[in-house]
């Protein structure tokens, strides 16, 4: 699905990833831990091709084509989708009419999704305009279930959400990615798997969104590289008991 | 980079007539001259009268369709109103004096007719009445007088248009309006311009409102005019009157608009808002708004934001005057170009940068316009899908 090779990024004339190498296989949700300025946000946005983010070495695929300099709403147009941490407001631009942009012409139910995520009462308002934290998720992701991309980018889903929110968060990503477990049973499980297409990359600072999300596996990035690549639930246990100065002794 | 030119506001009231031919008036509105009502229709005059309560057509200095469809509302030319009732008088250059300034003395001296529109006592209407000043003579000067009256706890809702004709190169328009808003009363007033791009526009507004009375004025310029200075002045001079001035400007290069409202609270629990968008693409925009409170216990806002789109002026000049303790106004002033984070924002959406561009404009443009009927809703959705065309 995407491959990452020995990305060199600056921003401001500022190195903030130096050699990144990542690979999502087709159905897998990867999990990128690291502390903060490591670099998370930034390979996300260089991923989608935002302005700021320049690219001085390597090279970024998406299901086979090369993208590293692809304009963002054809990266987008293709299959990759971001839910954004700190999504600007445009006025006067309703949600209801950012879903519907989202569909890109592919006719949506706005009114079903949102009541799914309990979201009605804001398809009138300006999007993002003095949206709570959770409020935020809630819109971004109510967005890219209209939008059905095939690559998720996920920034901090669980950040500023309450208990109660980052449940139905949690669900919502689960059958994204199609990994609910609330989907029709005439399927075996191991079906659904080897059916499964959706990817996703989802950055995370505490791992707490790991209990309420299935992954395949963990990556750190620490430093502007990636320096530990394995079982997400283990990279969460050692962090939390040692925090990121394990990876420091890692990457030594 | 541009300049403000006061050249550019200037009039030479020598260079217009104020004489013309009188036009026929039209009995049936369907009778009236097809690219004359392509022009009203743009302005959101309805040639079929779909849901109005009344019209009232000027086309240049005569009066050429006016009627009601509504018991308790009267609808005619300013002469004929004056020829009614003898108290008119009262109503007139009260509280504007013809010496305000050459155009009010212009008005006074050769005057052109206008509206007379009036709602009687609690007589609540619901559709709005629409009223059209039209210029089709070349040069024409047009002076003309308006006043509005809604009376004790009436609902009266009124849409003007205002245009020129399609091959017209240069005019004057001058508008002296005097509304009154009497106690409980509550007057929507809509008004769209599409002057040509020579025509220079004087309008000279005041309006009073009395106790629990409310005003709620539109204002929408989107197609170019030479140069429009107005700066209507409302009192509201009872108990608990609201003032609301919402205005969506758009200047191309060789426009230049100078406009703004002025709201003075001068009772008890009085509230003023006014709500300014602008957009330069190429022209000059001076956005006034000037809100001044002479009493505890009065509340108002002013919020005026200007986007900057390839070339452009925009001055914003927001103002408060706070003379007595206890007042709360505040104020929100914003200039700048289009931030790239909400463009990128919408291209991850999957709109390319064009789109992303003219989403974001229609949304600065969108503000809710209370009390705006469906179809004029989206004529003017389709008139800012023209307007942006033009400024891509």
């Amino acid at each position: 699905m995407l491959q990452v090779e020995e990305l060199k990024v600056e921003v401001g004339n500022k190195t903030i990833l130096k050699n990144v190498n990542m690979e999502i296989p087709d159905g897998e949700t990867h999990i990128l831990f690291g502390p903060n300025g490591s670099g998370k946000t930034s390979l996300m946005m260089t991923i989608m091709g935002f302005s700021g983010y320049n690219i001085i070495h390597g090279k970024i695929t998406f299901k086979g084509e090369d993208i590293t300099y692809m304009p963002i709403y054809e990266r987008a147009r293709l299959g990759i989708g971001v839910s954004f941490q700190r999504p600007p407001t445009i006025n006067g631009l309703k949600t209801r009419s950012i879903v519907e942009i989202c569909s890109g012409g592919r006719p949506v139910d706005v009114e079903e999704l949102s009541k799914q995520l309990k979201f009605s009462d804001f398809l009138d308002r300006d999007v993002n305009n003095n949206f709570s934290g959770g409020e935020i998720k809630r819109s971004e992701l109510l967005q890219l279930t209209a939008q059905q991309p095939d690559l998720i980018l996920l920034d901090e889903p669980e950040s500023g959400v309450d208990l109660e929110s980052i449940v139905l968060i949690g669900d919502t990503i689960n059958s994204l990615l199609q990994r609910g477990i609330k989907c029709p049973r005439e399927k075996p499980h191991k079906k659904i798997v080897q059916e499964r297409t959706k990817s996703a990359l989802v950055i995370t600072h505490t791992g707490h969104i790991l209990d309420y999300i299935t992954a395949d596996k963990g990556q750190v990035l620490y430093g502007g590289v990636l320096c530990c690549s394995r079982n997400a639930r283990e990279i969460l246990n050692w962090i939390r008991e040692y925090g990121y100065e394990e990876c420091v002794r890692c990457t030594i | 980079m541009h300049n403000i030119d006061n050249n550019d506001l200037e009039v030479n009231l020598d260079n217009y007539q104020n004489e013309t031919e009188e036009h026929e008036y039209i009995d049936e509105l369907s009778r009236i001259d097809s690219s004359d009502a392509d022009k009203l229709l743009d302005v959101g005059v309805d040639t079929r009268e779909t849901d109005r309560a009344g019209t009232f057509i000027q086309k240049d200095k005569s009066v050429i369709h006016c009627k009601t469809r509504f018991d308790g509302v009267e609808v005619m030319g300013i002469s004929q109103a004056a020829k009614k009732h003898a108290w008119l008088t009262d109503y007139m250059w009260k509280n504007i004096s013809p010496d305000t300034d050459k155009f009010t003395a212009q008005a006074k001296e050769k005057p052109h007719e206008g509206y007379f529109i009036r709602s009687l006592p609690g007589v609540k209407i619901k559709h709005p009445i629409q009223a059209c000043l039209y210029i089709a003579r070349n040069n024409f000067a047009q002076n003309v007088h308006n006043v509005v009256i809604a009376e004790e706890g009436s609902e009266l809702h009124i849409i003007t248009g205002c245009a020129t004709a399609p091959h017209l190169i240069s005019g004057l328009h001058v508008g002296v309006s005097e509304f009154y808003v009497k106690k409980g009363a509550k007057l929507i007033f809509t008004m769209i311009h599409e002057w040509g791009e020579k025509i220079k526009v004087r309008p000279r507004t005041v309006i009073n409102v009395d106790e629990g009375g409310l005003i709620v004025s539109n204002y929408i310029s989107l197609k170019p005019v030479g140069s429009l200075q107005m700066y209507p002045t409302t009192y509201l001079n009872g108990k608990g009157a609201v003032g609301r001035f919402n205005s969506i400007l758009v200047a191309g290069t060789g426009s230049v608009l100078d406009v703004g409202s002025k709201i003075v609270l001068n009772a008890p629990d009085s509230r003023a808002e006014i709500i300014s968008r602008a957009i330069t693409t190429g022209g000059t925009i001076i956005a006034r708004g000037n809100l001044i409170g002479k009493v505890a216990g009065i509340k108002a806002h002013l919020e005026c934001k200007g986007l900057i789109i390839n070339d452009g002026l925009m001055h914003a000049i927001p103002e408060l005057q706070g003379y007595v303790p206890n007042v709360e106004m505040s104020h929100e002033a914003a200039v700048g170009k289009i931030d790239q984070h909400e463009i990128e924002y919408l291209m991850a959406r999957g709109l390319d940068e064009d789109e992303a561009i003219s989403t974001i404009v229609r949304g600065f443009l969108n503000v809710d316009i209370e009390g705006l009927p469906e179809n004029l809703k989206n004529k003017l959705d389709n008139i800012i899908s023209e307007t942006q065309k033009d400024m891509m």
